[in-house]
């Protein structure tokens, strides 16, 4: 019953494509409703009244926010192919690095700003961005995926360093993504990109650029 | 076996309380270890968490978990008897775990600017920003709790242990600042929560009072508390 479970959400958004990749790698049918980030629907702002953003996943028309507790109510809802492990440790490391990939104040927010700050700014953001990188390179280690043999929580939590980071990198004209440097990171992206449930709702490349391309030129005229 | 379960904290961190709070709530008996986070931190806390750096961490069996909610869902996880300390259905679940995240994100660092706000103005602005969110976390208490009395219905569970963990510090930050927020005319559910939540068995040896934070933030040399 594909209208039991809807989606709010942004084409462009890393934070809405994990929790379609979810459904999607859980083989749960939805109906997604796209959202103009400049223009809300009253219907999302219904459903998210304190943070007004998206995504947002209604089932049984309840709505749950935040894109990390939604991939937990997916988890817990829908048991086929678990995105977290069993064992009570092995979730507790699986969850401290989702919180690591979302922290709005540590290093992957270096990421981020990276690619939109310039100078002196934006040098700090990279060898930040790089400790960042650095960390997950070394969590890595000897796994074909964060979650082991099968992409899990962290994977779909760390989709944005698949394929929103290379087309950041090429708007802002900087490499953070070394393969020399990173060779586990880069390995585990084309492993990822290899997968049906990924590749079938993620945005298109060129797509994604133009997006960027016009942000970046927005906020150059404004200086 | 007390020596299985420690817990690296200091008494006067509300992280490090959540995570003890949750082992009383749960009988689990834990040895705690204080541990220096200003200036030289402890040496196990590197070792331990090294990533952030930061207590509370739990060692179970030798292990390190860190991050205070991630520790209290572990705590749930590996100690099935009751109560629980997540609600069982995975919409409240949601709920109490959305909350927290708001409460974390945005309740925190007011009442830190309540508590180490150098001008009145500054203090001012804290209070009025932490006095909105209450206002927000008094309509999630009806919200949660359906008429019970906690946020986890009957007994306290994951929000309850989250939110109350810092009674002490919001109390503090009041006094500090010289502004009212938690009072009965404006919260007046919250502060029949905060009454009940701070006389538990499980609350009441470990949750530091507001004179406690007083102290601290009084005897602080360059930011750094000396007691």
């Amino acid at each position: 019953m594909a209208e039991e479970v809807k989606v709010f959400r942004s084409w462009g958004s890393p934070f809405s494509y994990r929790v379609e990749l979810a459904l999607r790698l859980k083989g749960v049918a939805y109906e997604y409703i796209e959202e103009d980030l400049s223009n809300k629907s009253t219907l999302l702002l219904e459903y998210n009244p304190v943070h007004k953003k998206v995504p947002v996943l209604l089932h049984h028309g309840k709505p749950i926010a935040e894109s990390l507790l939604i991939l937990e109510y997916i988890e817990e809802t829908w048991q086929e192919n678990p995105i977290l492990p069993k064992d009570p440790r092995e979730r507790a490391v699986a969850r401290f690095w989702c919180r690591f990939l979302d922290d709005k104040v540590s290093e992957m927010f270096a990421l981020w700003m990276s690619c939109w700050t310039e100078g002196e700014t934006q040098q700090n953001f990279m060898e930040q961005a790089k400790e960042c990188l650095h960390l997950l390179e070394e969590e890595l280690k000897g796994k074909k995926f964060f979650g082991g043999d099968s992409i899990g929580m962290v994977d779909i939590a760390a989709s944005s360093i698949a394929h929103w980071l290379g087309v950041l990198e090429e708007v802002a004209g900087i490499s953070l993504l070394d393969e020399e440097k990173y060779p586990n990171l880069c390995k585990w992206t084309e492993e990822f990109l290899k997968s049906d449930a990924v590749m079938e709702c993620l945005p298109k490349r060129a797509n994604l650029l133009a997006l960027f391309q016009t942000r970046k030129q927005a906020i150059s005229s404004v200086k | 076996m007390a020596e299985e379960v420690k817990l690296l904290g200091r008494r006067l961190s509300p992280f490090s309380t959540r995570v003890a709070i949750a082992l009383n709530v749960k009988e689990v008996s834990y040895e705690f270890v204080k541990v220096e986070i200003f200036g030289q931190k402890s040496e196990i806390l590197l070792e331990c968490n090294p990533v952030y750096k930061k207590i509370p961490v739990l060692i179970h069996h030798g292990k390190p978990i860190c991050e205070s909610m991630i520790i209290l869902q572990y705590i749930d996880d590996v100690w099935t008897r009751n109560p629980s300390i997540l609600p069982s259905h995975p919409y409240y679940r949601a709920i109490a775990r959305f909350w927290v995240t708001y409460i974390d994100n945005n309740l925190l660092i007011t009442i830190w600017g309540m508590m180490m706000a150098a001008s009145k103005e500054a203090a001012k602005e804290a209070a009025g920003r932490a006095a909105e969110i209450l206002q927000t976390l008094e309509e999630a208490f009806k919200q949660c709790s359906q008429g019970k009395d906690f946020f986890g219905g009957d007994a306290i569970g994951y929000l309850d242990i989250a939110l109350g963990s810092f009674l002490g510090p919001l109390k503090a930050g009041e006094k500090l600042s010289n502004v009212e927020i938690f009072d009965e005319k404006t919260v007046p559910l919250l502060v029949g929560w905060a009454e009940r939540f701070s006389k538990l068995d499980a609350v009441k040896e470990v949750l530091a009072d507001a004179e406690e934070y007083i102290e601290m933030v009084q005897s602080m040399n360059d930011g750094v508390p000396t007691v």
